[in-house]
């Protein structure tokens, strides 16, 4: 479904192009993208246009304490008088660091395992799937929670967990990606010509599995974002004072309903980069036209 | 027959699954830093006192050795001690678990009983305004945290509505019957107690509501996918070739075969629910596995931590294997071939 219609003087219209055309034409991927745009300056530029820098600590400020969203405070104050907006910027550092570093290191190696097992098979796949099989039987979340906890509660432990078990849903997806490409002729041709097993892998199959990944982890930074803010919110993620947006909606819950920007309003901004990342997700997943990816 | 072999096969791969996880649980339990002896007999006790305990819990012996004493006792059925509460883990799990099946069960039934209606909505009015729509409650389900929507559900709930209870199992006067399945509202209801049911319902309803957001969604999503693949097929096609009416293509011949998918996800998924189920148990004071999970975690109760992920596991492993025949009842080819497509 080429884009371009072969006009008179149409000019050649590059690759690039087409999929630049097709994308700013579904609005799921522009409105995704742009969220997460914000959401990226906003945590870059934090100590530059946060109003009050100095909130991000320990800092106590009885006299605003509770102050409903205003024109000096937008989303209003803590139960120590903190601008909840300056923290919430500080926080989606956090929260992206988080899924960045668990990614980061969930997704190359799950991708590896994938090819492995899809491009080998036997004893490799036995191996390599069942493995998976073992580690989606366990909920992050409860994983998270064992590991935190025996450990000292803390921002890398909760990082080392989750990634600890995210790599599973990489294995299966590239692996099932992986089986039915290793049959290909062009595998078949590479093999012939005497190429490397690591050239295969890496240099034939990895690229046929590139848009799939991608699409994956889209969805898949919203969903650590997700899974982050629930062990934080459980008090085992970031520790105080550092901001933490699931922190700070547990502590404002206390306060509910009638200081509702408290825990809300965080919670609204968690709600907010999930959606992001999930709608460019489904947009990039429209764009390169792999369904199968969830 | 082949159907059979299939899933003694499921069951077989299920066992070592459990296997598996045991060896990665104990792992994490033991070899961690942190003594759990002295952890349960508290700051003031003599060394002797927590060396005496740590002997007696066995932690003294090789790791190997402590590896098959838990394997031992997990295929008795004995999870060992809680070292916090000094009683079997058995014991504190079977209290609770009752509560989290409870609460994860109805949000299943719910997530089917609403989500496969609207797929089959979407799919019928693919592209309309009612697809959107479905699609809009697919993504706001899915990202939505899920203490965040237990914590609007419960305010909602508490402050404005005045109806709904919005903590607990049940009202403190509220008559609980004799304990025979340990669901409440099967328990009120084999007793004929109707008054019981409606309360033990009624505080079912909110965090069974927050909990199936997110699946909701998803078997909707799949739900439609799979309709609109399974119209495309050429004996919807000959059906309609041959005069059947819309209404009847659509649940006589669709919707069975686009059954399948919302069960399969159901079951890769299945882990994910029940970690939420923890977030939204603490919300609403649940009385389930995770605030005994929690808990037996904070204080660093090893077995106890042990006895709730492989609980948890086995209730996954359970689940997809239910699962495995369902889809066998619901796609005969599934039954004949011996495999899932």
């Amino acid at each position: 479904m080429s884009a371009a219609v072969a006009g008179e003087s149409a000019p050649r219209i590059s690759t690039a192009y087409q999929n630049w055309r097709r994308f700013s034409r579904n609005p799921t991927a522009v409105i995704g993208s742009a969220i997460v745009v914000i959401v990226l300056a906003a945590a870059l530029l934090a100590p530059l246009i946060a109003p009050y820098p100095d909130h991000v600590g320990a800092v106590v400020n009885f006299r605003a304490r509770h102050l409903p969203p205003s024109a000096r405070y937008w989303f209003g104050t803590d139960n120590v008088g903190r601008d909840i907006f300056t923290r919430v910027l500080f926080g989606y550092r956090i929260s992206l660091l988080l899924a960045a570093v668990v990614l980061g290191a969930a997704v190359p190696l799950g991708a590896t395992l994938g090819l492995i097992a899809g491009y080998f098979g036997g004893w490799a796949e036995i191996v390599i799937m069942r493995l998976t099989d073992v580690a989606l039987a366990i909920p992050p979340l409860v994983m998270a929670l064992a590991v935190t906890a025996v450990l000292t509660p803390n921002l890398v432990h909760a990082m080392l967990a989750i990634a600890a078990l995210w790599w599973t849903w990489h294995t299966r997806l590239i692996f099932s990606i992986t089986r039915t490409l290793r049959t290909q002729e062009f595998v078949e041709a590479a093999r012939t010509l005497g190429a490397s097993p690591f050239h295969i892998l890496f240099r034939e199959l990895l690229p046929n599995c590139a848009s799939a990944i991608l699409v994956k982890t889209s969805l898949d930074f919203g969903f650590v974002i997700l899974i982050g803010a629930a062990l934080s919110y459980l008090g085992l993620g970031v520790q105080p004072p550092t901001p933490d947006l699931g922190t700070m909606v547990a502590n404002g819950a206390d306060f509910l309903p009638d200081r509702w920007w408290e825990s809300l309003l965080p919670g609204a901004a968690i709600l907010f980069v999930a959606l992001g990342f999930n709608l460019l997700g489904d947009g990039l997943r429209d764009l390169f036209d792999v369904e199968s990816v969830r | 027959m082949e159907f059979l072999y299939f899933l003694i096969r499921r069951a077989l791969w299920s066992a070592l699954v459990l296997i598996g996880l045991s060896i990665v649980i104990f792992t994490i339990a033991r070899v961690m830093p942190g003594d759990p002896a002295r952890l349960a007999m508290g700051p003031r006790a003599s060394q002797e006192q927590v060396d005496d305990l740590r002997r007696k819990m066995g932690l003294d012996r090789p790791l190997v050795e402590q590896y098959q004493h838990f394997i031992a006792g997990l295929s008795r059925g004995d999870l060992g001690l809680s070292f916090l509460t000094k009683r079997p883990v058995n014991d504190d799990i079977a209290e609770t678990f009752a509560a989290t099946f409870e609460l994860v069960l109805s949000t299943i039934t719910l997530a089917f009983l609403v989500g496969i209606p609207l797929g089959v909505v979407a799919a019928a009015n693919k592209d309309g305004w009612i697809d959107n729509l479905v699609r809009l409650i697919a993504i706001f389900g899915a990202v939505t945290p899920s203490f965040l929507l237990a914590l609007l559900l419960q305010v909602f709930a508490g402050y404005v509505l005045h109806v709904l209870p919005t903590t607990g199992r049940f009202s403190p006067d509220a008559p609980i019957p004799h304990s025979v399945t340990g669901l409440l509202t099967i328990d009120t209801l084999i007793a004929g107690n109707f008054a019981g049911f409606a309360d033990a319902f009624k505080h079912l309803l909110l965090p069974s509501l927050a909990l199936s957001a997110a699946t909701v969604g998803q078997i909707a999503r799949i739900t439609r996918s799979s309709m609109i693949d399974v119209a495309k097929q050429d004996y919807i096609e000959a059906a309609r070739a041959f005069g059947v009416p819309g209404r009847v293509r659509m649940f006589k011949y669709m919707l069975r075969p686009a059954f399948v998918p919302p069960l399969t996800i159901l079951g890769l998924e299945f882990a994910s629910l029940l970690g939420n189920a923890f977030v939204v148990e603490l919300v609403f004071s649940w009385p389930g596995m995770a605030s005994y999970g929690v808990r037996s975690i904070l204080q660093k109760d090893l077995n106890a931590v042990m006895g709730v992920v492989m609980i948890s596991g086995l209730f996954f492993v359970l689940v997809n294997l239910t699962i495995d025949v369902l889809v066998g009842v619901v796609d005969p080819r599934v039954r004949i071939r011996g495999e899932r497509a």
